[in-house]
C-alpha cells in the first residue's frame, strides 16, 4: 500500500525551493494565496490517491512538531 | 391574466364528516396538498387505501417554486399516472455552462445515458405538477377510488396514541373533529403539525439571501443552465439562469446576508438588477419574485408512532441540486406501499420504521450534497473563497478541476444500502441494481421496463426459470419473465457478466434481493423480509 513520502524526494532541493519562491516574487498576498491554492489543487490531482492525500492533509494540519 | 395560482383548485366543500355525531375515523389522513401529499394520496388511492387529504389552502402553491424535476421522480410520477403531462409540458435540458467573472470557464453536457424512458431532468413550474396531480386525483375519484381532497381544512390540534390520532380541523363552517389510524404530515418546511407536536427540526442555517425572479421574456438564450460565480452584474455573489415552459426564465441572484429583504423584493430594486444582468434592451415582465434564505436540517425521526412526516416537513435542503420536491416525491413513493401492507394487516407496523431508515438515509445524502454545493457557491471563509476561485480558474484550462466545480449536484435517487428490507445479493451482478437500489430503466421489445414494474412485489427473471408466482407471509410476488428480451441495456444493467439472474422487486420499484438462480426458500425468505417481517 502506498503512503505519503516523508523522506527527501526532490533532486537539487535548493533549485526547487528557489523556483517555488520565484513564482511568488512581486505578487500581492491575494495573488500568492491564489497561486498556492492552484498549486495545491494541481499537485493533489496529480497524486490522486485519497489515502496519500489524507495523510498529507493531516501532516500539514498538525503543524510544526 | 388569471394565473393558475389565483384560481381555487379544490374549493372548500362541506364534508358529511362535519355533520357526524361522533368523529369519523379514516385509515389515512394526509395533511398538506403539495406535491408530496398529493403523490402519496394518489398512490394510496390507486391501491384502494381510503385517504383524506387536508389543506389549509384551496389553490396550488403561489409562484414557480420547485422547477427542476429529476428522472427518478418522473418515473414515480409515471407510476402515479402523471409522468406524461409533466414531460410533455416540461423543458428538457442537457447543457450547463459555468461562468466565472466575465468569462465562461467551461460547459458540461449531462449526456443522459441512453435506454431510459425519461430524461435526466425537466424544468417545470411546481404549480403544473400540483395541477396534474389534482387532475389525476379527480380522475381516480371519478373511477370510484376512495380519495377525498378537502380545501380550507386547517388542522389546529393533533394528538396521537398507540391506536391512532385525533385531529381538530378548522373550516369556513367552523371546527370539526376527525380520527385517523395513520397521519402523514406533508405540510412543508414550516410544518404546523411538527410544531404542534413540539418536535425538533435542527440543522445548519446559511447566512445568505437569494433573490428568485421568474421573468417572462422573448430572449435568445438557449435551453441551458447557466451559472455564474462572481459575475460583473452581481459582484462577489452568484447567479443562475434557467429556462421554464411558457417563455419563463428562472433567475436566482445571491444577495448576501446584510440586506433589507423587503426592499430587495420591490420591482424598483429588482428590475434594474435584472437589466444589468440581461442587458438594457431585453424586454421582460416579472412573473414572481421572492427573497429566500435557507437551512439544511431534518427531523431526528420521521415516524412518531401513528404520525409520519414526509417531504419538507421532515427534511429541508438548500435549493442547489433540486433535492427538495424531488426527494419528497421519493418519500411518498417509499411510504405508500408500506402503509398499505400495514393497513391490510399483511405487515407489522414496524415496516414503517424502514420508511424512516431509508428516507433518513436519503435525507442525509441530500443534506450533505446540498451543504457542500452551498459551501462552494457561498464560501464562508477567506481561504474557502481562495480555493473556490482557484478551482474555477483552473477549470477554464484543465479538466482536472472540473469535477470540483459545484454549482449543485443534481438529484439522483438514494440506494438504500443496509436497509432492514434488503435481502440476498449475488457476486458479480451490476452494482447499480444491488438490493436497495431503484430499478434502472431499460428498453424492452415492447415499451419500457419501468412501465412493467411497481405497485406490487414482482420476481423478474432473465435467463432463469422461476414459478409464475411465489407466496410468503400472505404476500405474493408475480413473475415477470424477461428472458426473451434482446435489449443489451437490460443485460448490462441486470446481468453484467452473468447470463442469468432473478430479482425480487418491491412495489416502489426498488430491488429487494437478487440471485443467479431460483431457490424457493431463498425467494420466500427475501419476500418475507422485504415485507417487514
Amino acid at each position: 500500500m502506498s503512503e505519503l513520502t516523508r523522506n527527501a524526494n526532490i533532486a537539487r532541493p535548493d533549485d526547487f525551493y528557489a523556483e517555488l519562491l520565484a513564482i511568488h516574487e512581486g505578487r500581492s498576498k491575494a495573488e500568492s494565496d491564489a497561486i498556492n491554492a492552484r498549486l495545491i489543487l494541481l499537485l493533489a490531482n496529480h497524486i490522486g490517491d485519497r489515502t496519500i492525500l489524507r495523510e498529507a492533509l493531516q501532516a500539514a494540519a498538525s503543524g510544526p512538531v | 391574466m388569471a394565473q393558475v395560482f389565483d384560481v381555487p383548485l379544490y374549493a372548500y366543500r362541506r364534508s358529511p364528516d362535519q355533520d357526524a355525531a361522533m368523529p369519523v375515523r379514516h385509515p389515512v389522513v394526509v395533511i398538506g396538498a403539495g406535491p408530496v401529499g398529493l403523490a402519496l394520496a394518489i398512490d394510496l388511492a390507486q391501491h384502494d387505501v381510503p385517504v383524506v387529504v387536508l389543506d389549509d389552502n384551496d389553490k396550488v402553491s403561489f409562484g414557480s417554486r420547485a422547477i427542476c424535476f429529476a428522472k427518478r421522480p418522473l418515473e414515480i410520477l409515471d407510476r402515479l399516472g402523471c409522468g406524461t403531462p409533466m414531460v410533455d409540458k416540461g423543458v428538457v435540458w442537457n447543457t450547463g455552462k459555468v461562468f466565472f467573472g466575465d468569462r465562461k470557464v467551461y460547459e458540461f453536457n449531462l449526456l443522459p445515458e441512453s435506454g431510459h424512458k425519461r430524461p435526466a431532468f425537466i424544468n417545470l413550474q411546481q404549480f403544473y405538477l400540483e395541477q396534474f396531480l389534482v387532475e389525476r386525483l379527480r380522475q381516480l375519484q371519478d373511477e370510484g377510488k376512495p380519495v377525498d381532497l378537502r380545501g380550507r381544512n386547517k388542522v389546529s390540534e393533533i394528538s396521537h396514541d398507540a391506536g391512532g390520532a385525533k385531529l381538530t380541523i378548522d373550516t369556513p363552517d367552523g371546527a370539526y373533529a376527525l380520527e385517523a389510524d395513520w397521519v402523514v404530515a406533508c405540510d412543508g418546511a414550516n410544518s404546523p403539525v411538527r410544531n404542534m407536536m413540539g418536535l425538533d427540526f435542527v440543522g445548519r442555517v446559511f447566512e445568505d439571501n437569494f433573490l428568485i425572479a421568474d421573468v417572462r421574456m422573448d430572449a435568445e438564450f438557449p435551453t441551458e443552465r447557466w451559472f455564474w460565480f462572481d459575475p460583473p452584474f452581481n459582484r462577489g455573489q452568484s447567479a443562475l439562469l434557467h429556462k421554464q415552459p411558457d417563455g419563463v426564465w428562472r433567475i436566482d441572484l445571491q444577495l448576501g446576508w446584510d440586506i433589507d429583504r423587503d426592499k430587495e423584493k420591490r420591482p424598483e430594486k429588482v428590475i434594474p438588477r435584472l437589466k444589468t444582468m440581461l442587458g438594457e434592451d431585453v424586454k421582460f415582465e416579472l412573473e414572481w419574485v421572492s427573497v429566500y434564505t435557507f437551512q439544511c436540517r431534518r427531523m431526528e425521526r420521521f415516524r412518531h408512532g401513528r404520525v409520519l412526516f414526509a417531504g419538507d416537513s421532515a427534511h429541508q435542503v438548500s435549493p442547489f441540486g433540486a433535492r427538495g420536491a424531488n426527494s419528497g416525491i421519493q418519500d411518498a413513493d417509499n411510504l405508500a406501499w408500506k402503509l398499505k401492507l400495514v393497513i391490510d394487516g399483511l405487515s407489522p407496523d414496524t415496516l414503517l420504521d424502514s420508511y424512516e431508515f431509508e428516507r433518513v438515509l436519503a435525507a442525509d445524502e441530500n443534506i450533505l450534497n446540498s451543504s457542500r454545493s452551498t459551501d462552494f457557491i457561498t464560501p464562508k471563509s477567506e481561504m474557502s473563497r481562495v480555493f473556490r476561485d482557484a478551482v474555477l480558474d483552473l477549470s477554464e484550462k484543465f479538466g482536472l478541476a472540473r469535477p470540483l466545480v459545484n454549482s449543485g449536484r443534481l438529484s439522483v435517487p438514494s440506494i438504500y444500502d443496509g436497509s432492514p428490507l434488503n435481502g440476498a445479493d449475488a457476486d458479480g451482478l451490476p452494482a447499480v441494481t444491488r438490493p436497495g437500489a431503484p430499478a434502472v430503466d431499460a428498453p424492452l421489445a415492447d415499451g419500457w421496463l419501468l412501465d412493467r414494474l411497481g405497485g406490487r412485489f414482482q420476481l423478474i427473471t432473465i435467463g432463469a426459470n422461476a414459478p409464475g408466482k411465489i407466496e410468503a407471509a400472505g404476500i405474493s410476488a408475480e413473475l415477470l419473465d424477461l428472458s426473451g428480451e434482446p435489449g443489451s441495456e437490460l443485460r448490462q444493467r441486470y446481468l453484467g457478466e452473468h447470463s442469468a439472474a432473478i430479482y425480487l422487486m418491491r412495489p416502489d420499484q426498488h430491488v429487494a434481493a437478487r440471485w443467479l438462480a431460483y431457490d424457493e426458500g431463498a425467494a420466500q425468505a427475501a419476500l418475507t423480509a422485504a415485507a417487514g417481517h
